[in-house]
């Protein structure tokens, strides 16, 4: 803790107010949605403590008919909007974290293989990438979606459906990571150390784990925190199409995709809180992200 | 030259097959389409002929190549939700999305040079700065958000335009057109601003840069020397220099915007091919989501050939032949 302090990042860190904030809301948010069985006031998925009285209730007005205070309203039914947002916040960053864990096992494998591999085995993955790379990110996952919705057996769907766009939204991003670690491997594999650990005789296993991979892994730690923001986005974009996380376990962009439903009845506010949550994750990542890769950046020390 | 056209040519069509291969693999394995495509009652009779007309017991090359051979004749097979000809479907839903996707590409076009060549030239004043903070937000938020903020805005508060569908339209042979009518000139002001504000923003920020670093050379200088206005040093001499990489950047931001049109269309319930793929992926109508597929890659593939093509057209430094170049 304190060498990560002292450091040049830490450094940094101290000296950029944009990121320090960031960091911040980042924290709140990851917290709030880890803590959301604990801290949320009602659970919105269990039907006994619903009161559909309750519904439409207006953010911190007693609700007209039981007189119990909403924070930030509730919905039809009566849920709690801040409870269903806390709940879904954790949807949205679950999948977004396992999306991009998933886009990096699998690119940073297929980087090391082709970067160290070379000769067909490079060709290959690259061109895979490079058709891949022709369409749009989201284009991609919404396919992969489809398809894989299709294969799983219909009484599946729903339970399945999170799986599916973890798998869907992390192979839409794979590319970038292996890009990356290629081109980094590449450099790597020609140095002294390289040749010294093949010459005592390590496996090429052995040699791409334990000593390239952690020299290319800097620039890998930028890209996953941009792409957090990016499959952030992604998943609320699925969601709010309708094609991802199904309203047995809503999502932030599901709630928003419902909310949007009441826009023009009045009810602002089960669309406006979970927009707005979606937003500050967003952009709070997103801008983590470019401070990151200023910082690790050595042209602009 | 010849050499580094034919090969680009022949990696499209590689592409281009194994896409059709991803297409026909989702029509043929995904779900049996003899289930797909009959309904409860049916005979054993029933699905032998269907499985003879779709020559489901032939080999796999033999299915795939015919599946081609159909797909380039603009043969898609039957939606398994509406009973009708894919590209049936299709020809009603083009024109929908193409006029909403001409729009926000104008749009884009003409308010993201405006407004790079505005920022680059004020670099330090207020209105710029403004507007390039304001392109920041603009790039964080997602599309379907924008959607909703404009529809609150323009539709529930003010009530000036509608907030879906496409309004009146005017047929014209198998063409459907809003652009004759009030309404449908209405209808396509908030879906076209919602596709075109990320373009815009990203055409801006490059023409900015691009702008910049123009500025600062020397024949810009020179320029300015022998005393010809601002204006004609700003738009003849510095603009003209950076269209080289705008020209590339919108012609590949051309198939960003027919796929970002998903989004938009789902947003105003556009009737266009956006909706009809999401409603596909939805109801798991794989024959409408395969030909989507395959027309989309025909699209992108070809837009990145072109702009592959001419760039060594543009750029003689590209054709790697100094004889031709000048």
């Amino acid at each position: 803790m304190r060498r990560a302090w002292d450091s040049d990042l830490g450094w940094s860190f101290r000296h950029a107010p944009v990121a320090v904030v960031s960091l911040v809301v980042v924290t709140i948010l990851v917290l709030a949605a880890v803590l959301a069985p604990l801290i949320a006031p009602h659970d919105p998925f269990d039907p006994a403590t619903l009161n559909l009285m309750n519904g439409f209730s207006k953010p911190m007005e007693p609700n007209a008919f039981t007189g119990e205070v909403f924070w930030l309203g509730t919905d039809d039914q009566g849920r709690d909007v801040f409870s269903t947002i806390l709940f879904g916040l954790r949807i949205s960053l679950f999948v977004g974290f396992m999306a991009v864990a998933f886009a990096m096992l699998l690119g940073i494998t297929l980087g090391l293989l082709a970067g160290y591999l070379g000769g067909w085995v490079d060709t290959i993955i690259m061109r895979v990438a490079d058709v891949q790379l022709t369409f749009p990110a989201i284009l991609v996952a919404m396919l992969i979606f489809g398809i894989a919705k299709g294969i799983t057996p219909p009484e599946y769907r729903n339970e399945m459906a999170i799986w599916v766009l973890i798998f869907a939204i992390g192979l839409s991003d794979w590319v970038q990571f292996a890009r990356v670690v290629r081109g980094a491997t590449m450099v790597e594999k020609n140095r002294d150390y390289v040749a010294a650990a093949r010459l005592i005789g390590r496996t090429p296993g052995a040699i791409m784990m334990r000593h390239i991979l952690p020299n290319v892994l800097s620039p890998v730690l930028v890209i996953a925190t941009i792409s957090l923001a990016l499959a952030i986005i992604a998943e609320a974009t699925l969601s709010f199409l309708g094609i991802g996380a199904p309203p047995t376990q809503p999502s932030l962009g599901t709630l928003i995709r419902i909310g949007q439903g009441f826009l023009f009845s009045g009810e602002w506010w089960i669309l406006l809180f979970p927009a707005v949550t979606l937003l500050a994750l967003a952009l709070s990542v997103n801008l983590l992200g470019d401070w990151l890769r200023d910082a690790l950046n050595p042209r602009l020390r | 030259m010849l050499a580094y056209i034919l090969r680009r040519v022949f990696q499209s069509a590689l592409v281009l097959l194994v896409v059709g291969l991803v297409a026909f693999s989702m029509f043929r394995f995904v779900g049996d389409p003899v289930d797909n495509m009959l309904g409860q009652e049916r005979t054993q009779a029933d699905i032998e002929r269907l499985r003879d007309t779709l020559g489901l017991d032939d080999p796999f090359p033999v299915q795939y190549w015919n599946f081609l051979g159909n797909a380039v004749q603009g043969n898609f097979g039957v939606s398994y939700r509406q009973g009708r000809p894919v590209s049936e479907i299709l020809i009603e839903r083009a024109p929908a999305t193409l006029e909403l996707a001409a729009v926000s590409g104008v749009l884009a076009l003409t308010f993201g040079i405006g407004l790079g060549v505005f920022t680059a030239i004020r670099r330090d004043g207020f209105a710029a700065n403004a507007i390039m903070t304001l392109s920041l937000v603009g790039v964080s938020l997602p599309t379907f958000l924008i959607g909703i903020l404009l529809i609150y805005l323009f539709s529930v508060e003010l009530g000036w335009l509608p907030s879906f569908g496409r309004g009146e339209v005017v047929q014209f042979g198998g063409w459907s057109t809003g652009f004759l009518t009030e309404s449908g000139l209405k209808a396509l002001i908030l879906p076209s601003i919602t596709l075109g504000l990320y373009q815009m923003t990203l055409i801006m920020r490059l023409v900015r840069s691009e702008m910049l670093e123009v500025l600062r050379t020397d024949y810009i200088r020179f320029a300015r020397a022998r005393g010809l206005s601002e204006r004609a040093v700003n738009f003849r001499h510095a603009l003209k220099n950076t269209m080289v990489p705008v020209i590339t950047v919108t012609g590949l931001q051309l198939g960003s915007i027919i796929a970002f049109a998903i989004i938009t269309e789902t947003v105003f319930q556009w009737p266009g091919v956006g909706l009809l793929f999401i409603n596909a992926i939805q109801f798991v109508d794989i024959p409408v989501m395969a030909a989507y597929l395959m027309l989309i890659s025909v699209m992108f593939v070809g837009i990145n050939l072109i702009v592959d093509l001419l760039y060594v057209m543009i750029d003689p430094r590209l054709r790697g032949d100094p004889a031709k170049g000048h």
